[in-house]
């Protein structure tokens, strides 16, 4: 199972209580993740990426093990203790605005 | 008895307000969707228990929130406002092309017959429905479609379709009005659309009498007289006897005739209401007195209402949603600032109280008269 971290008010939003654990079959890459997440949790649609372009939302940043991987391309793969449940996705809301 | 509902959106958080039919004591439930903005929300006249919220953020965008039980429990609707077609380009504040792209919902209005049918006004100013209570939107493209759209520019807060009034007397026929290309009108519930704005004169355009170009910020109607609207313009008052084929001046003696709301008693229809604010760039009331002004006369003729209000180091604004009535005798009126209180009169405007001091700035009120 994977395991994705959501903030706060996107835990609110999906009624989420910490964290949300997926079966992502196949290659477990950002794309299949939030596919995934996305399908379990409709209300997320659009919240995490753009509904038309697919496109990581401005202020949302994914990280794991320690690595930013925003900026990656969204069919490469996970780092291994993501696949494996060891280690958590991380979705975060970008310290910004007040 | 009867009672009233309130349903406010802040900056970080919808609230809704409830009292019986007297009006004296309120209770305050919030914050709903805390943290986000909520520019709107709005009930269904059919069925009153059915709302409709628009919850957006910078981070996460927009969410659609839909109650069935008055507002106790809320559920996500859908959230896609897709443009329809390819949806081109209107004008950037510096003149040139600029794609346009959804930012937010700016205003819900629920259908006068259908629970599950609602209208939405976004930014880049669009029209959206749905009929299936929320979880599915289709813009009605004829509007973006106008020859003039590709004309069309931001004003200051964006370019945001702020305003839907529908004709009561007329399931065809409804206003919308963007800012800043200004009012336009349907007949054939929103397959094609007229600019209605003949009579305004904005000195800041090149054509200051230009079909379009216009920043109102607000229109209002009473339901039983659809013919007659009443406008606040980003400057001037003003009011058209034709169902917006043609307006006229009604600023009078307002000591500023800039401002963001307006509104129609329930029951008196040529008593308005409007909140004179300091412009261009200050937008806070004038010599910091917080006055609600009113006419008895359908404009040209104010008075100042100042009876509970603050009269010195005043300086909130009140925004374009952030004005309501209710429909019990005598009517209540309501309004919220940018410094978080929500103004309640009871007595049509005569003596003011605020329910609350001390909440996010407020983006919109409305009211509900429940039985």
């Amino acid at each position: 199972m994977i395991r994705v971290v959501l903030p706060a008010h996107l835990r609110v939003l999906a009624h989420i209580e910490g964290e949300a654990t997926l079966p992502v079959e196949g290659s477990v890459t950002q794309r299949s993740v939030l596919d995934v997440l996305e399908a379990r949790y409709p209300m997320l649609r659009g919240t995490l990426r753009d509904h038309v372009t697919q496109k990581r939302r401005a202020f949302i940043r994914f990280f794991a093990c320690g690595e930013d991987l925003s900026n990656e391309l969204p069919d490469t793969l996970l780092p291994e203790a993501v696949a494996t449940g060891a280690e958590p996705y991380l979705v975060v809301g970008a310290i910004a605005g007040g | 008895m009867s009672a009233v509902r309130l349903l406010v959106g802040t900056r970080k958080g919808a609230f809704v307000l409830t009292a019986d039919g007297k009006r004296r004591h309120w209770e305050v439930s919030g914050p709903h969707f805390a943290g986000w903005e909520v520019y709107h929300i709005k009930g269904s006249p059919v069925d009153p228990n059915r709302l409709y919220a628009s919850q957006s953020s910078g981070w996460f965008g927009q969410v659609i929130q839909c109650s069935k039980d008055g507002g106790k429990t809320w559920e996500a609707g859908g959230n896609e406002f897709k443009y329809a077609g390819t949806p081109g380009t209107h004008l950037w504040y510096d003149g040139t092309p600029h794609p346009w792209e959804f930012k937010r919902v700016w205003h819900l209005e629920p259908s006068l017959t259908d629970p599950e049918t609602v209208y939405a006004g976004v930014e880049d100013a669009a029209l959206f429905r749905t009929a299936d209570g929320g979880r599915t939107w289709q813009e009605l493209p004829g509007l973006r479609g106008h020859p003039s759209g590709p004309k069309w520019q931001p004003g200051a807060g964006g370019m945001c379709l702020h305003t839907i009034t529908l004709d009561p007397s007329d399931p065809r026929r409804m206003f919308i009005a963007i800012s800043a290309a200004g009012v336009f009108r349907t007949d054939d519930v929103g397959e094609s659309w007229r600019p209605m704005n003949r009579g305004l004169r904005s000195e800041f355009m090149p054509d200051p009498t230009a079909e379009v170009g216009h920043c109102v910020h607000r229109i209002a109607m009473h339901r039983s007289r659809p013919g007659v609207l009443f406008m606040q313009k980003h400057w001037d008052v003003m009011r058209s006897d034709d169902a917006g084929e043609s307006w006229k001046e009604v600023s009078g003696s307002l000591p500023s005739d800039f401002g963001f709301p307006i509104q129609v008693n329930a029951h008196e229809p040529e008593t308005i209401y409007v909140v004179p604010i300091k412009s261009d760039s200050e937008h806070f009331p004038p010599e910091g007195k917080l006055r609600v002004y009113r006419s008895r006369t359908g404009g040209n003729e104010w008075e100042a209402l100042t009876n509970g209000l603050p009269q010195r180091d005043c300086y909130v604004n009140v925004l374009r949603g952030a004005m309501t009535v209710d429909s019990l005798e005598p009517c209540g009126v309501y309004f919220g600032t940018t410094g978080g209180q929500v103004y309640a009169s009871a007595d049509a405007g005569d003596k003011w109280a605020p329910i609350v001091r001390d909440l996010p700035a407020v983006l919109s009120v409305e009211a509900q008269t429940l039985p």
